[in-house]
């Protein structure tokens, strides 16, 4: 039966047809699935920006250890990253090799903006090498205000990504 | 206060010639700091002129032919070796920019506390191209290796051209700066 | 005195290793075994600057540090905002040495504008600033630690830390810009009982630091990546003008809490840390000495502070110098001496505020201390510098 339903000229009509019907049926518990995986490994790259880098830091020791939320210390390699948390202050220099660190890295890539500078410019508002808030340069997914955040505020910062994370719409079916 | 100026107070000062200075009449300057600022004074006469005498600190002022040779001279008879800080001061009103070297000790234990502030002035041009205008100094980087990063600072914010500098590049601003040199007085923030 | 030490300018950083070079240029071709190398601004080796090195093989030739990345114009945004209002941006360029960065700008303030400073506020002053120079090197040892690749030493410090800025919290009400002191004293009094919990938590810190040495500083690993790298002789220290602890580590005996003591140092009996090796070993030891020595500054201070009085006299609104006064007002923080030199006008804002950071009169010693490493030595030197790059870059 399914013989006399398919012919050449509607075959690939069927196949996408097909592909529609596997996503309705595994679709949803495949991406929650690997939306879960993402979520408990977000690897932020090591780009220290500014001076809020000293309470990025502090969130990694002991007492707050941001590593509970599987988010590891900074590290190295851009290509193993999918996390950029904007330490503050972004200079005219600094712009455009945050965009270029932003582009070597692979899909899907978060952006979380620590501190008042990297949100408005803060204290460095009307500082003439200083761009007024990173938005023009990288999508930010989340906002983390202070001056600098204190490190729990920087770790709610980072679950409400994850939040984010898990209500995206994660892409199973290429 | 150390011991250590307090020993070489006397001695300094039987020894050097007072030379009348119009701060004089006004306070009691400290002798051991008087007795720096004589010595110069008496090594180059008005060539160079005494902008304070303070507690540790000594102002020296002189033109911009003979910075090179005075600072030889503190180098070599004063026992100073390092400078601090080169900094620039915009004075639109004088069409100058004053440089002020400061400079310490760390060999002699006297002038540990010390820092001779030796200050000079390069002409100021009112629409610059650094490092293409008048607005010029002799290096003293071939007498205090330690100015080199420092007048390159001052080279990139207020435009003086160090003449014999090895290394007048930018240091610290964007590479595609093509405003003024931002610590000059008429380059002003935007909405202030 | 010669002249042999290397130049910047040796360095032929804008000449490319290529085959054909583009004519009329003047470029010349280099050497093919040589290979130059970004290092940073994306580094874990270099934090926020850029070091551009030539290697040959493993070892490295030149070294150009390109600083600039975290330069945010604060000397002249201080033309533009009045005395008070100076402080919290003066502070930013070491968030974690707060109290240290502004000691300077304070003091040049007072001897501008003529303030006399209560006697409990100055020892309040020591105190914080003592214990914020704790705070600072402990973060420095952390980084220390994971630039070697030994992550005990980035957890121990980074989770001791805490114990002080616990303290500070308590005494300002923030964790690390404090913004704590004013022109004419400090802004809070003491909390109650704060004495009693500063001697308790600085005697436990002196305790755990002590065990450092076993961890750290008796490891044969750091012992063989460190000693011997990086040599800076006497001399070169104190011809290329670097401060702090680069400087004790060459063999100068020179702290300014000692030479030219201010507030009321020269009260407290102070020892002064020298190494004379000079190479990364020597310049990674003496700031966990000056932790003890700093110890040892709170425990005299909390003595003979005087148990109560004022900390603070009101100043004027606005309030404003002389013409073309100057002054040059320095103090030991914890990376060396950091003064500030203040024009003031007639104006409430100064006519011109220049920071001479130590960070950034200690970079100069890097390219020569790096000619002829090994690239793999290279955070090791760099980091033993005591180098803070927002503050290099202000
Ligand atoms: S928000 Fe504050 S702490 Fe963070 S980078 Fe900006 S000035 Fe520094």
């Amino acid at each position: 039966m399914l013989k006399d339903l398919v012919t050449p000229e509607n075959a690939n009509v069927f196949v996408g047809k097909l592909g529609d019907i596997l996503e309705k049926a595994i679709g949803k518990p495949l991406g929650y699935a690997i939306n879960w995986g993402r979520i408990w490994s977000l690897w932020p790259v090591h780009i220290e920006t500014a001076c809020c880098s000293v309470e990025f830091g502090a969130a990694s020791s002991p007492r707050y250890d941001v590593e509970r939320f599987g988010i590891i210390e900074a590290f190295g390699s851009l290509r193993q990253c999918d996390l950029i948390v904007v330490q503050g202050t972004i200079t005219r220099k600094m712009a455009p090799r945050l965009r270029l660190v932003y582009d070597q890295m692979p899909e899907p890539k978060y952006v979380i903006a620590m501190g008042a500078c990297a949100i408005t410019g803060g204290l460095y508002f009307d500082s003439y090498n200083v761009l007024p808030g990173i938005d023009g340069v990288i999508p930010v997914d989340v906002y983390v205000p202070g001056c600098p955040p204190r490190p729990e505020t920087l770790i709610q910062g980072c679950i409400l990504l994850q939040e984010k994370i898990k209500r995206m719409k994660a892409r199973t079916f290429v | 206060m150390s011991s250590d100026s307090e020993t070489s107070v006397d001695a300094e000062s039987e020894e050097t010639p007072v030379v009348k200075k119009p701060e004089e009449k006004q306070v009691e300057l400290p002798a051991f700091e008087k007795g720096i600022s004589d010595k110069i004074i008496e090594k180059f006469g008005d060539k160079v002129y005494v902008t304070f005498v303070k507690e540790d600190r000594v102002g020296i002022g002189t033109s911009r032919e003979n910075v090179h040779d005075v600072a030889e001279f503190i180098r070599d008879a004063l026992n100073y070796d390092h400078v601090e800080s080169v900094s620039g001061v915009d004075y639109p009103q004088d069409k100058e920019i004053e440089v002020v070297y400061h400079i310490g000790s760390y060999s002699d234990p006297s002038l540990a506390r010390q820092i001779l502030a030796l200050s000079t002035r390069a002409q100021r041009e009112e629409n610059p191209i650094p490092g293409n205008d008048a607005t010029k100094l002799p290096t003293l980087r071939d007498v205090f290796y330690s100015v080199e990063f420092h007048e390159r600072e001052v080279f990139e914010m207020f435009g003086v051209y160090f003449e014999g500098h090895p290394d007048n590049r930018r240091l610290l601003l964007p590479e595609d700066w093509a405003d003024l040199p931002p610590l000059r007085k008429d380059f002003t923030i935007k909405g202030r | 005195m010669t002249t042999e030490l290397p130049t910047t300018s040796e360095i032929q950083i804008d000449k490319p290793s290529l085959n054909w070079l583009p004519p009329g240029l003047g470029l010349q071709k280099v050497d093919e075994r040589i290979m130059t190398l970004n290092v940073g601004p994306q580094h874990p080796g270099s934090g926020h600057m850029r070091l551009i090195v030539q290697i040959d093989g493993d070892y490295i030739i030149a070294c150009d540090p390109d600083p600039g990345y975290v330069h945010r114009g604060e000397e002249k945004m201080a033309e533009y905002r009045n005395y008070i209002l100076n402080i919290p941006h003066l502070e930013r360029p070491v968030i974690h040495d707060s109290c240290n960065v502004l000691y300077p700008y304070v003091l040049g303030v007072e001897e501008l504008l003529g303030i006399e400073v209560p006697e409990r506020a100055k020892y309040v002053r020591v105190i914080a600033s003592e214990l914020n120079r704790c705070i600072y090197i402990m973060y420095w040892l952390a980084i220390y630690g994971i630039f070697l690749g030994h992550s005990t030493m980035f957890m121990w410090p980074a989770g001791d830390r805490e114990l002080l800025i616990d303290l500070m919290e308590k005494m300002t009400g923030a964790r690390v810009t404090h913004a704590h002191f004013v022109p004419g004293g400090v802004r809070n009094d003491l909390p109650p009982n704060f004495e009693e919990v500063c001697l308790r938590q600085v005697n436990y810190f002196e305790k755990r630091i002590k065990e450092y040495a076993a961890v750290f500083y008796d490891n044969p690993i750091l012992i063989s990546r460190t000693q011997d790298t990086g040599v800076l002789s006497r001399q070169d220290a104190i011809r290329l003008g670097t401060t702090g602890s680069v400087l004790r580590a060459s063999g100068v005996d020179y702290d300014l809490r000692k030479k030219e003591p201010y507030d009321v140092y020269d009260e407290l009996d102070i020892h002064t840390n020298v190494m004379k090796e000079g190479d990364a070993y020597a310049r990674s030891k003496i700031p966990w000495l000056d932790m003890m020595e700093s110890c040892n500054i709170i425990r005299q201070a909390l003595q003979k502070m005087p148990k109560s009085g004022s900390v603070r006299v009101k100043l004027k609104p606005n309030p404003k110098g002389k013409v073309f006064d100057s002054v040059y007002k320095r103090v030991e923080s914890g990376r060396g001496s950091l003064g500030y030199y203040i024009v003031s006008d007639a104006k409430p804002e100064p006519y011109r505020l220049k920071m001479s950071v130590p960070s950034f009169r200690n970079l100069i010693a890097l390219p020569y201390l790096l000619k002829g490493e090994k690239l793999g030595n290279m955070p090791s030197v760099y980091w033993s510098l005591n180098y803070w790059p927002v503050e290099a870059d202000r």
